[in-house]
């Protein structure tokens, strides 16, 4: 591929440039928010992919990336764009193909030292209650008529079949429920992709993780103990999104909009990836509306394995989910697109704003954020590789210019085949075990993929995150139990 | 063997080069290099159910990518990989025989699940030899 490095303007210390002269066809400057440190870290179709986006018609302001920021296709993962609703394009690329890929991160009322005993037990309980893996089937497949209903209704549909409680959706982003979801804008491929699949982990960087709020790790006192944080509290949080199902709507849609982009909407694109349709087009309504299906069915699958989560504690400590406190802290996506109210340049403006492998980060009194935390600001989830440990942040009024955005997890530096070429699966199972990581792992070569060396150090990326003002911290949470498709 | 892994491509997914004497060919070696993406050894998934797949695409391009992205419905839909191909080409259009087996995670030892076939790079070219492709792989 022919690269010419670009020349980066520092902003700030943690926000850096890249001029639209940088690239024919760019219409917006492009920013990284990252230090210097993890700027030069970042490989180089990053730098490549995020000035790709800018070439989009109707981005407005930047290209942003975030600091967790690593090559992907079309986006890179940690890509952030927002578009004109009237005059802008919706692109699958800018969401990924694993819609509302997104944590969820559950509290009980259990102590460190009441857990240790019985990790073990519950890890594997776990492991067999919740599917996981390639071909790990769920525990209920779903009619197409039932199936159209989660995509529809996504959590709400959970509740109603008691798969966890009303106050759940309260606790998720959206409400569990995005509107715009119209099952009839999904092929029957996708639909057939996922009747099997709810309440199913999958596979990848997907995980289940037991953690340990060490007092040491809380970082904001006052919203941890709002939140429901306590020192050495034992929670649960969790990495899945829409499975097959979402897959199959993106590819999909970029299959379609390869047909129509340029013959009937005279779009051209840099990288096929980026494949897309103005917003308010047939085609890009009915994108949108598919979409928000697999939105809604990523919500559903995190509600359904809470469920499952729920009940095997229950049933390993003797004691009711109720009486273990194990209330959902939240539930947020970090691959979708949505359409949000955003100040441009003084003006309020309709955005539909892509962020891909980037968490929504609302500022105190944003009403996107459930009235339990709009005072706060939104609770964002942080996964971490399995060895190094996750954050809780929460959302500051100093994101505007990000449109409220932040990072989404460690970013990867090393290639998956790198990994397994220093990683042995049993070997670094064993090394996890001493560090007081249990770990139950479908697929042992899979598991070398995902070793803490593989990633960017969290801390790193919270860091920068934070100093540039995106995002601010309250507690990280350490793993000491996983389980891995 | 008629595909290898590529590194250093897509540090997150998995690239492969596939290459075939004839169209055929091709489109075997890269249904092989999907499922392989998935299962580490081909040779554990027996011949017991037998699908027969039939699409078209725009072109040869848009085809093989169609064909790719059919093994991931059945490994979604039906929970299905195949180890064994029979592939017609007939123009933009293809009839294959393929004959696999339920994934079953006590017999075969799992990778990771392909998510998709992306469009990052892909291409199908004509060569000296035959033919080749470069698939970047959504994992």
């Amino acid at each position: 591929m022919d690269f010419k490095k670009p020349q980066f303007t520092k902003i700030s210390d943690y926000i850096w440039e890249i001029s639209k002269d940088y690239k024919k066809g760019m219409r917006v400057p492009a920013r990284i928010i990252a230090s210097k440190k993890i700027l030069d870290q970042m490989d180089d179709h990053v730098y490549d992919q995020i000035t790709n986006v800018a070439t989009l018609p109707g981005i407005v302001n930047y290209a942003y990336c975030m600091p967790d920021g690593h090559s992907g296709y079309g986006f890179p993962i940690g890509g952030v764009a927002a578009m004109d609703t009237e005059e802008g394009v919706i692109s699958p690329g800018g969401i990924g193909f694993d819609i509302n890929c997104g944590m969820r991160l559950i509290r009980t009322n259990l102590t460190i030292d009441e857990v240790k005993p019985k990790l073990h037990e519950l890890v594997d309980t776990l492991f067999r209650r919740i599917p996981a893996g390639v071909g790990g089937k769920s525990k209920m497949r779903l009619s197409p008529q039932e199936f159209k209903q989660v995509m529809e209704q996504g959590s709400k549909w959970c509740i109603e079949k008691g798969l966890g409680w009303e106050e759940d959706l309260e606790r998720t982003e959206m409400k569990g429920s995005v509107e715009n979801a119209d099952s009839s804008k999904v092929s029957e491929k996708a639909i057939k992709r996922g009747l099997g699949q709810v309440g199913t982990l999958g596979s990848g960087n997907h995980y289940l993780e037991i953690q340990h709020v060490k007092e040491e790790n809380i970082e904001n006192s006052e919203l941890a103990k709002k939140w429901g944080l306590f020192p050495d509290q034992v929670v649960i949080m969790f990495h899945c999104g829409s499975r097959g199902f979402g897959h199959q709507v993106a590819s999909d849609y970029l299959d379609l909009f390869l047909d129509v982009m340029q013959s009937k909407y005279g779009i051209t694109i840099l990288d096929r990836e980026l494949a897309c349709a103005p917003f308010k087009s047939k085609e890009g309504q009915d994108y949108f509306s598919a979409m928000n299906c697999a939105v809604n069915m990523g919500f559903a699958n995190r509600q359904t394995i809470l469920h499952g989560v729920r009940e095997t504690f229950a049933n390993v400590f003797g004691k009711s989910a109720e009486e273990l406190e194990m209330h959902q802290i939240y539930d947020i996506c970090h691959n979708r697109a949505s359409v949000e109210k955003h100040n441009v340049n003084g003006e309020m403006k309709e955005l539909i704003v892509h962020r891909k492998g980037a968490t929504a980060a609302f500022g105190p009194g944003r009403e996107e954020i459930p009235a339990l935390y709009r005072e706060d600001g939104q609770p964002i989830l942080i996964g971490g590789s399995m060895e190094t440990g996750s954050w809780l942040l929460a959302g500051v009024d100093s994101a505007a210019d990000t449109w409220f955005t932040t990072a989404h997890g460690s970013g990867r530096v090393m290639s998956r085949a790198q990994a397994k070429r220093t990683y042995k699966g049993e070997e670094l199972q064993k090394d996890m075990e001493e560090k007081g990581i249990y770990i139950k792992a479908v697929s042992l070569k899979g598991l070398a993929e995902e070793a803490g060396g593989a990633y960017k150090k969290i801390d790193e990326v919270i860091e920068s995150a934070t100093s540039a003002g995106i995002s601010k911290k309250v507690a990280k949470l350490i793993p000491i139990g996983n389980i891995k498709g | 063997m008629p595909y290898k892994f590529v590194d250093g491509v897509a540090i997150a997914d998995v690239t492969f080069e596939a290459t075939g004497s004839t169209l055929e060919e091709l489109f075997e070696s890269a249904a092989k290099a999907v499922t392989a993406s998935m299962v580490d050894d081909l040779k554990t998934i027996e011949e017991k159910i037998t699908k027969k797949i039939s699409i078209t695409g725009k072109d040869r391009e848009r085809l093989l990518h169609n064909f790719m992205q059919e093994l991931l419905f059945y490994k979604d839909a039906e929970c299905l990989v195949f180890s064994k191909y029979t592939i017609k080409i007939s123009g933009n259009s293809l009839e294959a025989e393929v004959v696999g087996e339920e994934l079953d995670q006590e017999k075969h030892e799992w990778i990771t699940d392909v998510k998709a076939v992306s469009w990052h790079m892909y291409k199908l070219e004509k060569t000296e030899h035959g033919w080749k492709a470069f698939v970047i792989l959504d994992v």
